[in-house]
C-alpha cells in the first residue's frame, strides 16, 4: 500500500507499522436473541509512525480512531492484522512477553478525573510504575518520581497528595508523568486535552510538544479536533467508520486537503482571521451505524460530492502527492 | 478581546497551572498513619465512645472468668428468676443482674458469653467477608462464565434457608466452634460478593484501571491493589451490622446442638433462653444480652462508619 516515496519522505525508520489491521465487537447473541453482528470499529486499517515522529489521529466521534489507540497497546485485543513494533508483531505476543514490552509503549487518557485511581497519592500512582518494572530503589524511586514531576511543570512537593487535590490540567500532568516513568520510547494520546478548559489545552500540548522534543518520543495523538492537531503532528491521519480517508503531512493536510470528508472538517475549523473568506462544507446528519456502514465508500452517505459509482467502489488509499495519500474514486477530479 | 485575556490560547506552559494550588496548601508531611488516624478519632469523637465500649467488651471476654462473680453454671433452684439488685437477709446483693429460670448468675454468664459471641461474631465475618471480597472481585473483574459460576452458586445457596444449608455442613463437618464459624461465615459471603461485584463491573472500565493494564500491572494486582481500596468503604458498616445476625445465628445453630455445648454461656442462647420468662415479665433476662450486642453492633459500627471516611481522601477527616 505505501511505495517507496513514502519511506524516503519519512524523517526516520519506522518504529510502528500497522498492517491490515481490524477489530470488529460481536454485539447480540445469545439464547432467545437474535444472531450476533459485528460492529467494524477498525476496518482493514494500515499506517506507519517513523521514529521521532508525531503522528495525529482525527476523526468524529465513532470514527474508530479511540480504538486503533488501545489496540495498538493491546488494551482490546485486535481481530485481524498486524502490529509491528521495533519489527516484532505486538498481537503475537505472550501475555509474559506484553508484560515487558509495556515498559516502551505508554498511554495518556482522555479524562484526567478517571485517569487516576482516586485512593493512590502520587507517589503510590507513579512508583507502582516504577516497581513493575524493577526501575531503581528506595529513596532513588523517591528522586524519580520527584524528576518526573517537576518535568511535567509540577512541583516534587506535591508527591504525597491525592489527585482530588489537583485541577484538571494538574491531573494531565500527572497522568503525562506516570506515561513517561517506565521511559517509553511510544505514547498514544488519547484525546489528552479534550475534557481541558481552551486555556489549559494549550500548556498541555505545549508540554506535550516539549517533552517530545527533548525525549526523542515517538506520539500517536489521538484528536477529535483539527487545530489541536495540526500544532503537534508532522503528520496527520483522518479516519471515518474504522477505515482511513487520508493521510498527508501536517502542512500539506491544512493547506490542501484532498478528500471530500477532510475538505468538510478542515472548514470547521475555526480561523483567528475575519478577512478570510471560507467556503464551509457543512455536513449533514450524522456519522452512519458500523453496524452496517454504507457499501462502497463509506462517506458516500454524508459526502457533498457522491456520484452512482461510490456505492459500489471501496475506494483503496491512493498517493495523491508526496507522502499524500487519499481514499476517494475522485481523487484525479480533485486534483 | 484575546490579547487582554491573560490565560488565552498558547500561552506559555507550566505559567498559570503550577502554581494555584501550592501558594494554597504548605506540603503534607507523611505523619504517622497510627497517630494520624488517632487524631481524626479524637475530632470525630464518637469512635473514641465505641473504643472505650470495645475495650470493655474485650476485657470482659479475656478478663471474665477471673471478674465474675459466679460460676455461669451454678444452678441454685431457690433463687431462681431473682430481679436485679435483691438484697437478702444480711443485705448483700447476690445477683447484680439478677438470676435466670435454673438460678444462675446473669451477670456472670453474660461476662463468659462475651468470649464466644466476639469471636464467633467477628471471626465469621472475617471469613465470610474476605471470601465474598475475593470472589466478588474475581466475578466483577473477570465476568463471562467466571462471573455466571460464582453468581449461580450464590443464588442456589440463598435458595436454601440458612439454617438448614448449616445444620446439611455441620452434620458433615461435626459440631463445634471452629466448624461453626466457618459455616457461619460462609453464610455471610454472598452479600459481600454482590456489593463488590457491582462495583468492580463500574470501575474495571475506568481509566485508571486501564492505565494500571498499559503499565503491565498484573491481574491480580488490578484487582486487589487498584479496584480493591476502592470498593471497600461500605463494605465497613454492612460488616459492623452482620456482626449482629451472626452471633443470634449461633445462638439458634448451639440451640441445635450444632454449635457450642449447652454448658458454655453464650449472648444469643441467653436471649434464646429468656423467650419463655419474657411473658411472666423477667425482663433483664433478656435486656441485658440484648444490650450487650447492641453496644457490640454500636461500637463496630461507629468504627465502620468512621474507618469509611477515613480512608476516603476527599474527606478531611484524615488531616
Amino acid at each position: 500500500m505505501f511505495d517507496d516515496k513514502r519511506t524516503e519522505t519519512a524523517p526516520g525508520e519506522p518504529l510502528l507499522r500497522v498492517r491490515n489491521l481490524r477489530k470488529h465487537f460481536p454485539v447480540g447473541g445469545g439464547p432467545f436473541r437474535r444472531p450476533p453482528v459485528a460492529v467494524k470499529a477498525i476496518d482493514d486499517i494500515s499506517f506507519e509512525i517513523a521514529q521521532g515522529e508525531v503522528v495525529g489521529l482525527v476523526g468524529e466521534s465513532g470514527s474508530g480512531k479511540t480504538t486503533v489507540g488501545r489496540t495498538i497497546l493491546r488494551l482490546t485485543e485486535p481481530t485481524s492484522g498486524q502490529i509491528l513494533f521495533d519489527g516484532q508483531d505486538v498481537a503475537a505476543l505472550t501475555p509474559r512477553q506484553m508484560r515487558a514490552q509495556r515498559k516502551r509503549m505508554q498511554i495518556v487518557f482522555q479524562d484526567p478525573d478517571a485517569s487516576l485511581n482516586p485512593r493512590e497519592t502520587i507517589r503510590q500512582a507513579i512508583g507502582r510504575a516504577l516497581r513493575i518494572h524493577r526501575i531503581g530503589t528506595g529513596a532513588d524511586r523517591e528522586d524519580r518520581i520527584v524528576a518526573l514531576l517537576e518535568q511535567v511543570g509540577l512541583s516534587g512537593d506535591y508527591i504525597d497528595r491525592y489527585p482530588y487535590e489537583f485541577s484538571g490540567g494538574q491531573r494531565q500532568r500527572i497522568g503525562i508523568a506516570r506515561a513517561l516513568a517506565v521511559e517509553p520510547e511510544f505514547i498514544v494520546a488519547d484525546e489528552p486535552v479534550s475534557a481541558l478548559d481552551v486555556s489549559v489545552q494549550a500548556q498541555v500540548i505545549n508540554l506535550m510538544d516539549d517533552l517530545t522534543q527533548r525525549l526523542n518520543l515517538t506520539m500517536l495523538f489521538i484528536a477529535h479536533d483539527l487545530a489541536v492537531v495540526e500544532h503537534i503532528s508532522d503528520r496527520v491521519i483522518v479516519m471515518y467508520l474504522g477505515k482511513i480517508m487520508e493521510i498527508a503531512p501536517s502542512q500539506t493536510l491544512y493547506d490542501a486537503p484532498r478528500h471530500p470528508y477532510t475538505r468538510a472538517l478542515m472548514s470547521a475549523v475555526p480561523r483567528p482571521d475575519p478577512t478570510i473568506k471560507r467556503q464551509r462544507t457543512l455536513l449533514q446528519g450524522d456519522i452512519p451505524s458500523p453496524i452496517n456502514p454504507p457499501s462502497g465508500c463509506v462517506f458516500r452517505s454524508r459526502c457533498p460530492s457522491a456520484g452512482p459509482e461510490c456505492a459500489s467502489i471501496i475506494p483503496p488509499l491512493e498517493q495523491v502527492g508526496p507522502g499524500h495519500y487519499s481514499a476517494c474514486v475522485k481523487n484525479r477530479q480533485f486534483g | 478581546m484575546l490579547q487582554s485575556h491573560p490565560d488565552g490560547p498558547f500561552v506559555d506552559p507550566a505559567a498559570t497551572d503550577v502554581s494555584d494550588t501550592a501558594a494554597a496548601l504548605p506540603p503534607r508531611r507523611r505523619g504517622d498513619g497510627w497517630r494520624r488516624a488517632w487524631r481524626s478519632m479524637v475530632r470525630a469523637r464518637w469512635p473514641i465512645f465505641a473504643l472505650v465500649i470495645l475495650g470493655l467488651l474485650v476485657g470482659a471476654a479475656i478478663f471474665g472468668p477471673t471478674i465474675s462473680p459466679h460460676d455461669p453454671n451454678r444452678q441454685n433452684i431457690m433463687l431462681r428468676l431473682q430481679p436485679p439488685m435483691v438484697r437478702d437477709s444480711m443485705g448483700h446483693v447476690k445477683f447484680v443482674l439478677g438470676s435466670d429460670g435454673l438460678g444462675r448468675d446473669v451477670l456472670s454468664r453474660l461476662l463468659y458469653g462475651a468470649r464466644i459471641s466476639l469471636l464467633v461474631g467477628v471471626t465469621a465475618i472475617a471469613i465470610g467477608g474476605s471470601l465474598g471480597v475475593a470472589l466478588g472481585l474475581i466475578s466483577g473483574y473477570f465476568g463471562g462464565w467466571i462471573d455466571d459460576v460464582i453468581m449461580r452458586l450464590g443464588d442456589i445457596q440463598l435458595a436454601f434457608p440458612f439454617v438448614l444449608m448449616a445444620i446439611m455442613f455441620l452434620v458433615v463437618l461435626g459440631p463445634g466452634v471452629v466448624n461453626l464459624i466457618v459455616v457461619l461465615g460462609i453464610g455471610q459471603w454472598i452479600t459481600y460478593a454482590r456489593i463488590v461485584r457491582a462495583q468492580t463491573f463500574s470501575l474495571r472500565e475506568k481509566e485508571f484501571v486501564e492505565a494500571a493494564r498499559a503499565l503491565g500491572a498484573s491481574h491480580m494486582s488490578i484487582m486487589f491493589v487498584t479496584i480493591l481500596p476502592n470498593v471497600i468503604a461500605p463494605l465497613t458498616v454492612i460488616a459492623s451490622f452482620n456482626i449482629a445476625s451472626v452471633i443470634l445465628a449461633e445462638a439458634a445453630l448451639s440451640f441445635l446442638g450444632l454449635g457450642v455445648p449447652p454448658s458454655v454461656p453464650t449472648w444469643g442462647s441467653m436471649l434464646a433462653e429468656s423467650r419463655d420468662q419474657l411473658i411472666a415479665n423477667k425482663w433483664w433476662l433478656a435486656v441485658f444480652p440484648g444490650m450487650a450486642i447492641v453496644l457490640t453492633v454500636l461500637a463496630f459500627n461507629i468504627i465502620g462508619d468512621w474507618l469509611r471516611d477515613f480512608l476516603d481522601p476527599r474527606l478531611k477527616t484524615n488531616g
